[in-house]
């Protein structure tokens, strides 16, 4: 515990060091959160059908994406895979920690640090635009709990994917095309590109299922209010239960790449 | 005419090059293909739900979306020299382009040209040759031409804001990412005919970064939409030339970037 | 005269660094610099022919003085000419007649075989056909280059690298080569080799040199003139001996033993350090010969080994500095 303490200690200063780039990032997803809304309007607009959504939670909903995009697992860390390609990630075997778990706690310092830098000068702008642009408060304090716990829920499951993301780089060194695709799914079935309630019903209800709508949409409809506090069990439940999933997939292919290294010798 | 011989030199040397890493090469262009459809797929669920954007149906729209994204393939593909200027500065590179007899221009669009980005060029045109399909265009030979031309004019106004970006870094690294959202940021909104957004942004791809020139008022030209704007309709048919006057416009003021350089060393 | 150099100057701003998170921020928004001088006015000229050692050390503003020489940087004050041009003033004309090498840099196209960078080379130089054939076999030849100029970069050592760069800024026969330290990093038979050929290119080619390096030997093998730059000031300019006899006369006399003790109280020499059976010594030849000094030591020590160097330019531009009062 005092080792992963220290690592997320020093993941942080490490940031504190690189702030103007946090503060041109911020920037970017402010900018890139603004087209998407714009956009947004034009589709709302041009419509009179009911909509799964409403205007006002789905700019709630893409802002929330923006101000938690660092916490999406859309890229692996960078130390591990050039430790990796480099071949000297032999030496990390020889750390008396157990490799899957400190691993685990570097994702989690590199999905929590950058975001809580960058997402509340995201939220108060987001919150003090112009109406057409504005992110709401959720309606209740209730609301408002089950948000920080599945948010919490969500950094399980980011954690996870990322650690899998950093292993397959053991299989394919070349593997770049790869997790960049990867990357790109995760975005889009987060719902960080189009609001997960907004997609046709049939492929709506398959990704309810997928590990992907607990990162985002999950964290995002309790905020809004849209899932009522009443059912934050069974959600949360989901998304504990995937990130034991995957904690346990992640744990076995790593073992099994490890033996292997061993056997080769390295 | 020399020059033009020593480009592709440039070009069959760098070809040469990355094609020493085949197989990655080969899983990058499939992975930015398949990074462009998913990104695609965005439009599509948007389309799904809506139905239309402001009287635009899907297969417009993707008349839209793939001229700009084969002229912004284009871009990627030829002016990596100037995306990634600031390393050609920090390594030295740039100092070394100083001292050889040829325009610097010239020698930064040599030393990196991508040829994966035919990826997302192929997917672009896939997207095209769909909507051209599905649409009932009645096709000119000015149609064609204007179709051709407004994709080299998007070229070579993404191309501009490309220099004007790698010139503003002789001032000022740190500022670059934001700099690049306005790039990347511009393909997201030309993505969508510029009607569909509120006036203040639309003034914007207008006047500012004038995308409208080089994708809406030409798109509507060839789909044979009158309502430019308040715009006389003969501007489609040779705004696309504002493109190649932007990437003049910013050639200039990349003079006086190295200018600045060659007096501060910095 | 092909270089003249007339009053340079340069300075830079170099922005401060505020600490901590509330220094940071300010740093966005207002930033205060730090003017530093890096050329003060420097004066010197070079006779086509020369070769010249331009040494100093980091941040004395050797680099600066061969970037304006070479017509990357502007000065602030001053002027020069080389070939008769300014070279910050017309770029593409002049930088057609000269030949950089910077010893940790590359030239060459990374994954290609440096047979093709010399292609390139050859159509950014507009060199003609004929005369690039002649002079790329020329250069082969005298370099050595046949066993790998197929082979791509990224494969070479340090040394072939080395001897590729060389060729690779000679290819359009330039009248002067600025060499920044062309020898950083290489092992000894490279150097040597490195060495040599900037000697014959020199004597049969007549191209004149600027060399900057750390490497003592470097200089002392190949410069017959040496300038001294330190804080961005001439300190000296003259032969090699001139630098030596300004500063110190002094030799350094290593000697390793096996047994025997005793002061050392000799004329002209003084004992530095004495421990693991290791002596080290400065001595004045003008006062003590060599010879007679290990004569007197030898009844002293049981001598195992000897060595005799001259003290490291690190020392003498030390000591020049501590002269200069800088």
């Amino acid at each position: 515990m005092k080792a992963f303490i220290s690592i997320i200690r020093i993941r942080f200063n490490l940031l504190l060091q690189y702030r103007i780039a946090a503060i041109a990032g911020g920037v970017t997803q402010f900018f890139f959160g603004m087209i998407m809304i714009m956009v947004l309007y034009g589709f709302y607009s041009s419509s009179d059908g009911e909509m799964p959504m409403s205007y006002q939670s789905a700019i709630t909903y893409i802002w929330m994406g923006q101000a938690m995009l660092g916490m999406l697992p859309w890229n692996g860390d960078m130390e591990i895979q050039n430790l990796i390609r480099t071949g000297n990630v032999s030496y990390e075997l020889l750390r008396p920690m157990n490799l899957y778990n400190y691993w685990f706690a570097r994702a989690f310092a590199l999905r929590t640090a950058p975001t809580l830098l960058k997402s509340i000068p995201i939220f108060i702008i987001a919150l003090l635009l112009p109406s057409d642009y504005k992110m709401h408060l959720p309606p209740n304090v209730s609301s408002f709990i089950a948000w920080i716990l599945t948010t919490f829920g969500a950094l399980m499951i980011s954690c996870t994917i990322t650690n899998i993301i950093n292993i397959t780089t053991l299989y394919s060194i070349s593997g770049d095309g790869i997790q960049r695709l990867l990357s790109s799914i995760v975005t889009i079935f987060s719902g960080m590109v189009v609001p997960l309630p907004l997609f046709p019903e049939k492929l709506k209800q398959i990704l309810s299922y997928l590990p992907f709508s607990g990162l985002v949409d999950i964290p995002t409809r309790f905020f809004t209010g849209e899932i009522a506090f009443n059912q934050l069990l069974g959600y949360f439940c989901f998304q504990c239960l995937w990130a034991v999933l995957l904690y346990i997939l992640g744990q076995w292919i790593l073992n099994r790449k490890i033996k292997d290294l061993i056997v080769q010798g390295g | 005419m020399d020059s033009i011989k020593l480009y592709f030199k440039y070009f069959r040397f760098n070809i040469e090059s990355q094609l020493q890493y085949k197989t990655s090469f080969i899983m990058m262009s499939i992975g930015h293909f398949l990074i462009t459809f998913i990104e695609f797929l965005g439009v599509w669920v948007l389309f799904e739900r809506f139905g239309n954007i402001q009287g635009f149906i899907f297969e417009e729209a993707a008349l839209f979306y793939g001229i700009v994204h084969m002229a912004f393939a284009i871009t990627e593909g030829w002016t990596r020299g100037f995306d990634t200027f600031p390393k050609l500065v920090r390594l030295g590179d740039f100092d070394r382009i100083l001292l050889r007899p040829r325009t610097t221009v010239l020698q930064i669009l040599g030393h990196d040209i991508q040829m994966m980005r035919i990826g997302r060029f192929m997917q672009g045109l896939v997207v095209l040759i769909w909507a051209i399909f599905k649409l009932n265009i009645e096709w000119t030979l000015g149609k064609t031409l204007l179709l051709i031309g407004s994709i080299i004019g998007g070229n070579f106004l993404f191309s501009g804001l490309i220099v004007l970006q790698a010139t503003l870094s002789f001032w000022s690294v740190q500022s670059l990412e934001i700099v690049n959202s306005f790039t990347y940021g511009g393909v997201q909104a030309a993505q969508y005919p510029i009607s569909i957004y509120k006036p203040w942004f639309r003034k914007i791809l207008i006047y500012i970064i004038p995308l409208a020139t080089v994708n809406y008022f030409p798109a509507m030209t060839i789909l044979g939409k009158s309502d430019l704007l308040s715009f006389s309709k003969w501007i489609g048919w040779f705004s696309p030339l504002f493109g190649i006057l932007f990437f003049i416009f910013s050639l200039s003021i990349w003079r006086i970037g190295v200018k600045h350089y060659t007096s501060t060393g910095s | 005269m092909i270089i003249e150099a007339n009053e340079l100057s340069k300075r830079y701003k170099m922005p401060k660094r505020k600490p901590g998170i509330v220094g940071g921020l300010k740093n966005i928004f207002h930033k205060e610099y730090e003017e530093i001088i890096a050329l003060d006015k420097i004066c010197f000229e070079v006779k086509e022919g020369e070769l010249v050692g331009y040494i100093g050390p980091n941040g004395a503003g050797k680099s600066t003085t061969i970037k304006i020489l070479s017509g990357i940087l502007t000065p602030d004050s001053g002027e020069c000419r080389v070939l008769g041009k300014v070279p910050y003033k017309e770029r593409i004309d002049y930088v057609k007649d000269i030949g950089v090498v910077f010893g940790q840099r590359t030239q060459l196209w990374w994954d290609l075989p440096v047979i093709d960078s010399f292609e390139l080379l050859k159509d950014i130089y507009k060199i003609p056909l004929g005369d690039y054939l002649k002079i790329k076999k020329e250069l082969i030849t005298w370099l050595d280059l046949e066993s790998f100029i197929n082979t791509p970069v990224r494969q070479l050592s340090l040394g072939q690298k080395m001897r590729c760069e060389l060729a690779a800024s000679l290819l359009h026969s330039p009248k002067i080569l600025f060499l920044d330290e062309p020898t950083i990093g290489l092992d000894a038979i490279s150097k040597l080799s490195v060495r040599e050929f900037i000697k014959k290119l020199n004597k049969e080619r007549g191209v004149t040199v600027i060399l900057t390096t750390h490497d003592m030997d470097d200089i002392e093998s190949l410069c017959n003139r040496v300038i001294v730059i330190g804080k961005g000031k001439i300190l000296l300019d003259g032969s090699l001996q001139s630098l030596r006899n300004t500063v110190s006369k002094d030799r350094r006399l290593i000697l390793d033993y096996d047994g025997g003790n005793g002061g050392i109280s000799i004329l002209g020499a003084t004992p530095i350090s004495k421990e693991n059976n290791r002596l080290v010594i400065d001595f004045n030849p003008d006062i003590i010969t060599p010879a007679d000094l290990i004569t007197t030591l030898s009844t002293q020590y049981k001598i195992k080994d000897i060595l005799i160097e001259n003290p490291a330019i690190e020392e003498i531009i030390a000591k020049l500095y501590g002269e200069f009062n800088i």
